[in-house]
């Protein structure tokens, strides 16, 4: 029901997950999409504003910065908020009372009340196995107690006949006496629809409150509705101390945002939803999974991983191309240690792969981590993009110039161009002969094999045994799994497919 | 007017009216960014949209005020922008005499408020001396049918009606025979309320239009969408939906009345380009009015509190 907002912030985080380390900027930038989300989804604008404000001081701090996958952070912020205003518990009526209940509906016209009402008794017949009487104080629609009497005979519940002339606090007063006497568990009072601006109705529903002293007095809302929300909900709240919302016609395609209005509104929980045209079509309202439906918290990871992937899979594409071709230049590395970043750098590839906890202190211990992927980084960056296209040229001045705009050393320059150089010379080789499998390998995801490049580059490659590259047969899952990566080749992007156990 | 007298009145009882949010913009002479988002806040309130309320809020922001910004010059250049989208789309229902009888379909979601336009729409033919004649399409919802019967009771119509839970399409068949055959002037067919994403009940509708065009091809002459006016950004998808299935050819919007400021006709007019016919501004049986476009900008953007 709520699928529209759904989609709406899948697509505000595709672009988050697109963003990689998320900074300040990146939050505010987010949450101007979610903003606008809201407010397509017809959540008032005084609430998406709490709601912006209140997700903003969680994501904007340093727990976000650090964190090795903010963008999965910021997204349990929203997630948490979202739930934080649309409740956490269910919230049952209020009828287990020495009887009768009463229960008194309200709302604008065509919110969905005499068909609320109708539902309503069905379900607290069938389910609760009550004793229930309708009600209908409208005298103002032209046979609207017609219908709650047709409704009323459907649902096999008691209805009070209909007499002229009465006002509809005359009527309460009867309605009240009836269910006294023929001992029912429960009224339901169906009222006029009414405006809020007019105070004489808005007096008549006061006073009826006044007359039966309701258990419940439910706001039935139309789940269509926009801004407006915001005014309905509080001007009936403040008339008759609303204890619940029914929400109606949430099977509508309607982004529902007046859920979220209401309910932060008026601090009252949405007790039911109207889910259909037939009489059993009333449902609990579940916050927990409506606002899991909104966000599919569950699946958070995997919704991130895939807008991860889309972009790094055309970057693969790419970059795989080029590689066939035997162009892989300086430029093509540097994306390359950048997507490395943006999976979280080593340690957040490392955590993503099962049964490498042990590795990831040896590569601790010999000193990589990700400063050197941004030294790496910083390297190239100094680099004229005459350079980085024909790495011929790199002369020892021009290697001096480069280490000191990038606040390294000649010995680090050096060992960057020869892995690069190692990589180059082992695409050739590749490219020649099974270009089209490799590709087809590496666009296939698999290991962010940057990491065979770094180790192969490494004095003495890496600890533990594993010179240049990673073996080819871990345990990664993925479609066909690692490809066997000759040591030194930067396997390119592509998800970290292992599920992060 | 008395619509119009309705409809501000509502609008000034409301604590979110478009200008009434924009004092801190008062008394300055150029409008800067983070007042433009003020005016963009106040349109969102009303229902306008996002994209919508950011292009005004631009066309506020390029307007050149004499001296500093006043409340009224600012409530006017809002209402121009908003007069300028809307008076294109602002067309009266019009009884063509060459359709025997002229037909009007009435569609739109669940309590929209059908019914009751279908009795308004016959007291306001009624009294200018037509003939007309009202089809209780609304074979589902309990008591639709006698709802609309008291309408023709109070307007002196006749209604052409089933049995509930019978076919709306052979009903509303039957209806236009009838009509025919009485030469009746104007016949009004009222359907069932439905969301537009429910699919065997928008088929339903497709076929009260099949069977309608089976008598008469030019018909239903006017299909119109009721649209209530407290809706949001949903409406947009309702009109999208309805037009599709029942070539919804224009709108009446209701319950202006109350607190709704109805700012989604504006959204409405630039997407689709639809004439709004009236607006639905009470319970009473006159309580239908045509859509003026300039009345409507100056309530929505508050011309007449602040300049008088």
């Amino acid at each position: 029901m709520f699928d529209n907002l759904k989609d709406k912030l899948q697509d505000v985080f595709s672009a988050l997950g697109k963003r990689g380390a998320l900074r300040e900027s990146d939050v505010d930038a987010a949450l101007r999409e979610v903003r606008l989300a809201l407010l397509d989804a017809d959540v008032a604008l005084p609430v998406v504003k709490t709601f912006i404000a209140s997700v903003r001081d969680k994501a904007v701090g340093s727990d976000v910065l650090k964190s090795v996958r903010p963008d999965q952070q910021v997204i349990k912020i929203v997630n948490d908020a979202l739930v934080e205003v649309l409740g956490t518990d269910p919230a049952p009526l209020n009828i287990q009372v020495s009887p009768p209940a009463v229960i008194l509906m309200a709302g604008l016209q065509g919110s969905g009340k005499t068909t609320t009402a109708g539902k309503l008794a069905l379900r607290l017949r069938t389910r609760e196995r009550k004793k229930v009487m309708l009600a209908s104080l409208d005298v103002t629609r032209p046979a609207a107690r017609e219908q709650l009497r047709i409704l009323g005979e459907q649902a096999e519940v008691g209805v009070l006949p209909e007499a002229d002339r009465e006002s509809p606090a005359q009527i309460a007063k009867r309605a009240l006496q009836a269910a006294k006497l023929q001992g029912f568990d429960v009224l339901i009072l169906d009222t006029a629809g009414r405006v809020t601006i007019d105070e004489g109705l808005m007096a008549e529903l006061r006073e009826v409150k006044a007359l039966t002293n309701p258990h419940e007095v439910l706001l039935v809302a139309d789940a269509l509705t926009g801004q407006d929300a915001v005014t309905t909900a509080t001007a009936f709240n403040e008339a008759v101390d609303i204890t619940g919302i029914v929400l109606t016609r949430l099977d509508g395609d309607s982004r529902g945002g007046a859920a979220l209005s209401m309910r932060e509104i008026t601090g009252c929980p949405i007790k039911l939803v109207g889910v259909g045209e037939k009489q059993d079509a009333l449902e609990e309202f579940d916050p927990a999974r409506l606002a899991g439906r909104i966000l599919d918290m569950g699946d958070v990871v995997a919704l991130v991983e895939k807008a991860a992937e889309t972009i790094e899979q055309e970057e693969a594409e790419r970059l795989a191309k080029r590689m066939a071709k035997g162009q892989f230049d300086m430029n093509d590395f540097l994306s390359q240690l950048r997507q490395l970043q943006k999976m979280g750098g080593l340690g957040g590839i490392m955590g993503m792969l099962p049964g490498l906890g042990k590795m990831q202190k040896q590569i601790a211990a010999a000193g990589i981590d990700d400063s050197m992927i941004r030294r790496q980084e910083a390297i190239i960056l100094s680099m004229t993009k005459k350079e980085r296209v024909s790495v011929g040229v790199l002369n020892a001045s021009r290697r001096k110039r480069i280490a000191a705009g990038s606040g390294t050393s000649v010995q680090e320059v050096n060992r960057l161009v020869k892995q690069y150089q190692d990589m180059s010379r082992m695409m050739k080789k590749l490219g020649g002969k099974s270009g089209a499998a490799m590709m087809k390998a590496l666009s296939g995801g698999g290991l962010p094999g940057g990491l065979g490049g770094l180790g192969g580059g490494m004095p003495g490659g890496m600890p533990g045994g594993m010179p240049g590259g990673m073996p080819g047969n871990m345990p990664m899952g993925g479609k066909g799994g690692l490809p066997g990566l000759p040591g030194g080749l930067p396997g390119l992007g592509g998800k970290p497919s292992g599920k992060k156990k | 007017m008395s619509w119009l007298k309705k409809l501000t009145s509502g609008l000034s009882k409301t604590s979110a009216k478009v200008t009434s949010s924009l004092s801190s913009l008062l008394g300055r002479t150029s409008i800067d960014a983070s007042s433009l988002e003020e005016v963009e806040d106040a349109l969102i309130l009303a229902d306008l949209g996002t994209a919508v309320a950011s292009r005004l809020a631009e066309k506020v922001r390029r307007h050149k005020f004499d001296g500093e910004v006043t409340a009224a010059a600012l409530a006017d250049a809002l209402s121009d922008g908003i007069t300028e989208i809307l008076e294109p789309v602002a067309i009266p229902l019009q009884v063509e005499s060459g359709n025997s009888p002229h037909v009007v379909l009435l569609v739109g979601v669940n309590g929209s408020g059908k019914t009751t336009t279908a009795g308004k729409l016959a007291q306001q033919w009624r009294q200018q001396g037509k003939s007309v004649m009202l089809a209780a399409g609304d074979t589902f919802r309990a008591a639709a049918i006698e709802q609309l019967k008291v309408w023709g009771e109070r307007t002196g119509t006749e209604v052409i009606a089933g049995d509930q839970g019978g076919d709306a399409a052979a009903l509303a068949y039957q209806a236009l025979e009838a009509a025919r055959a009485t030469g009746t002037e104007v016949l009004i067919i009222d359907t069932a309320g439905r969301l537009q994403n429910r699919s065997e009940l928008m088929d339903e509708l497709a076929k009260i239009v099949r069977v309608v065009r089976k008598l008469d091809e030019t018909a239903p002459h006017d299909s119109v969408i009721v649209l209530d006016g407290t809706v949001g950004q949903n409406a947009l998808s309702q009109v999208s939906a309805f037009r599709e299935v029942a070539d919804v050819s224009g709108l009446i919007v209701t319950k202006l009345d109350g607190s709704a400021k109805g700012g989604i006709v504006i959204a409405l007019a630039e997407q689709f380009g639809l004439p709004v016919h009236a607006v639905g501004v009470g319970e009473g049986a006159d309580d239908l009015q045509p859509f003026e476009a300039r009345d409507f900008a100056n309530a929505l953007a508050g011309v007449d509190e602040t300049s008088s």
